[in-house]
């Protein structure tokens, strides 16, 4: 069995290859398309003497036939070099800021994708538990409204209630500036202020982590509700419910095995979310002012920084991709019904 | 008396209406006995088997009755005292041999459970589990399997062998057999007369009337969520009253005989809006008007111990 699933990791590890290949492909062309270069973008008018915009361009490697600059930056790619940034600041490496940036957008989405899993399974076990009641109703309006909530707009709402109007909470960046003792090593603050044992820092980071993943929690959470709600009606109908309760077992176990069995398409439908979960960081971390990879792509995009685009889009993919993997492996450990 | 049940009723309140899935039943089990409960789908035998362990379904709810097992209403008991009760003196098995295991979890665990939730500890739990297996013709292995590795009937097996864990005055049995060939059918029939001998009370659910007749000392029938005839297997086969368990008895294809099975005509009737008087009365070839379509007979004893709801029983002798 062991060496079964070794090799459903390896098969479903490569599948990530073509994924990313495809996807480069697409931002690439996306890129070349939309009006404007990186040079034209810093410098921000189009009066600028030819002769210097060809040297500029001939810097940055824009003068190269498209075909070119599209093997060479997948070629660079291949050997896990995510090229320079094209524009303000010019020649820095991608993989530089993108080592900065992408602990900030795990930490976000870590608490955000815990909250949402946490606030499905309560209110979908709720809806489960009362069915057809009008506390089923009110889990189903939950669901709906909160899935589709805006980000930017919910986030707003709860700066302005929690942070404006009864100051409880922080509404912009990751930790009080005027904490000067914490220093970051991993770049996931919360395990880094754990580590050096400051707890005023982590006081900090963990309020200012408050706002942002309810936010974003929240509005993943409606698509759990749905599916936890009816998965857990339809396993709690089933006889092995009934038979539990026939031999005794309590019902507090009852209903933990028919939440394991219940959870099963959930593990599923993780897995799915989780790059809705990486989308929907971008809107928050720009709401919220985080310093992650949604704000660093946000930024880039305004520079038309094609290789600072490029290389994030890579490392997002290759994070969607692990961790879809890592769902995968999770199915088929908790179901023994999957064959591998 | 082992169980009481006296003047039951359980509604369903769908989204269509309230369904009688059951009314007033009453009928009382022995110490030791085997009774069988005959009837069409939805009859409201399966029904009134949950009532009795009170698990009714949702949306289903008892609004009636009382469920007196060794004297003591199992339908007003705290939730803690009926589940010391439930898997140690009566429990029960189900229909679909499929679904009635949990698919997450191996035989073994389920099997110890059982036991250890009340109170029996581990060690021991194990080693009864593997003497419970083998109880019942299963290898003692089968303790380390999923229940999709076993088939239908050994997984039923395993049901009844959690349901003997320790020995219990009753043990409902809701159409166990129906989702399995003849063979391994018999096979479940020995077992559970097994366990009867052992002093466990049978209870024993099935639309097969020729099923119920091989094993059961009594057979209880039920028509659109009412008991209409109770009696021994003698009285029943030998002497029915009611004209709808003539009609089932004549409904059981004879292989020796040519000719075609004599089925019931009409269909049973809807239970949100059950006939009046008699329900059998719109298919029932006896059927009096201005009587059995206005008034509802009683549910009396005719004989020792044959009990029949019909204003004329066994009117066809006559």
């Amino acid at each position: 069995m062991a060496r079964g699933l070794g090799k459903y990791i390896v098969i479903r590890g490569l599948m990530i290859i073509p994924m990313i290949l495809i996807l480069y492909t697409i931002v690439f062309f996306f890129l070349r398309i939309l009006p404007g270069n990186p040079i034209l973008a810093v410098v921000g008018t189009k009066n600028i003497p030819p002769e210097q915009l060809k040297h500029l361009e001939h810097l940055a490697g824009l003068d190269k036939p498209l075909y070119l600059q599209y093997f060479d930056y997948l070629w660079k790619m291949l050997h896990g070099n995510l090229g320079v940034t094209l524009a303000s600041p010019m020649g820095k490496p991608v993989s530089s800021y993108i080592a900065l940036r992408l602990p900030a957008t795990v930490e976000l989405t870590i608490f955000a994708f815990t909250v949402s899993v946490l606030l499905g399974i309560a209110t979908g076990v709720l809806g489960a538990v009362k069915k057809g009641t009008s506390v089923d109703t009110g889990m189903r309006v939950y669901s709906i409204v909160a899935y589709t909530l805006f980000i930017p707009w919910f986030g707003m709402m709860l700066q302005y209630l929690f942070g404006v109007k009864l100051h409880w909470l922080p509404t912009s960046g990751r930790i009080n500036p005027t904490i000067t003792s914490f220093h970051s090593i991993t770049g996931l603050y919360v395990i880094d202020a754990i580590i050096e044992r400051n707890w005023a820092a982590l006081g900090s980071i963990l309020k200012h982590l408050v706002l942002p993943s309810i936010t974003l929690g929240t509005v993943l959470s409606g698509a759990y509700t749905r599916l936890v709600r009816n998965n857990m009606v339809d396993v709690l109908s089933q006889d092995f419910i009934r038979a539990y309760r026939a031999r005794g077992v309590p019902e507090r176990k009852v209903l933990w095995y028919a939440l394991k069995n219940a959870f099963i398409p959930v593990v599923t439908l993780m897995g799915l979310q989780f790059a809705i979960l990486l989308g929907g960081a971008v809107l928050t971390e720009t709401t919220f002012n985080w310093p992650g990879m949604g704000t660093f792509i946000m930024d880039r995009i305004n520079y038309r920084d094609y290789n600072s685009i490029e290389g994030a889009v890579i490392v997002f993919a290759l994070f969607v991709g692990l961790i879809s993997l890592t769902v995968d492996v999770i199915y088929a450990l908790l179901d023994p019904r999957v064959e591998y | 008396m082992l169980l009481e049940v006296k003047n039951l009723s359980v509604y369903y309140y769908t989204l269509s209406g309230v369904v009688k899935g059951a009314e007033g039943i009453s009928f009382s089990v022995r110490e030791g006995e085997w009774i069988t409960f005959v009837g069409e789908s939805g009859s409201g035998k399966s029904t009134v088997a949950h009532a009795v362990m009170n698990l009714v379904p949702s949306p289903g709810r008892i609004v009636s009755g009382e469920v007196l097992f060794n004297g003591r209403n199992l339908l007003k008991l705290p939730g803690e005292e009926l589940r010391k009760i439930r898997g140690k003196e009566m429990t029960m098995i189900f229909q679909d041999p499929m679904t009635s295991l949990d698919p997450l979890r191996t035989v073994g665990d389920q099997m110890v459970e059982a036991m250890t939730v009340h109170g029996v500890d581990e060690a021991e739990a194990k080693r009864k589990a593997k003497e419970l297996l083998e109880g019942v013709n299963l290898p003692g292995d089968r303790f380390n399997y999923y229940p999709h590795q076993l088939s239908g009937g050994q997984r039923q097996r395993v049901s009844i062998a959690i349901a003997m864990a320790f020995r219990p005055k009753l043990l409902i049995a809701d159409e166990p057999t129906t989702a399995l060939d003849v063979i391994v059918q018999d096979s479940i029939m020995d077992i559970l007369n097994g366990m009867k001998e052992e002093g466990t009370s049978i209870y024993f659910v099935t639309h097969d009337i020729s099923l119920a007749v091989e094993r059961s000392d009594r057979i209880a029938v039920m028509y659109a969520g009412k008991l209409v005839e109770v009696g021994t297997v003698d009285q029943i086969v030998e002497n029915p009253l009611h004209p709808y368990t003539k009609a089932l008895i004549e409904a059981v294809p004879d292989l020796w005989k040519e000719g075609k099975v004599r089925a019931i005509p009409g269909y049973p009737p809807d239970l949100r809006s059950p006939p009046s008087g008699c329900r059998f009365h719109p298919r029932c070839p006896y059927a009096k008007a201005g009587l059995c379509d206005t008034e509802e007979p009683d549910f009396r004893e005719v004989e020792r111990g044959h009990f029949v709801a019909c204003h004329f029983p066994g009117v066809w002798r006559k």
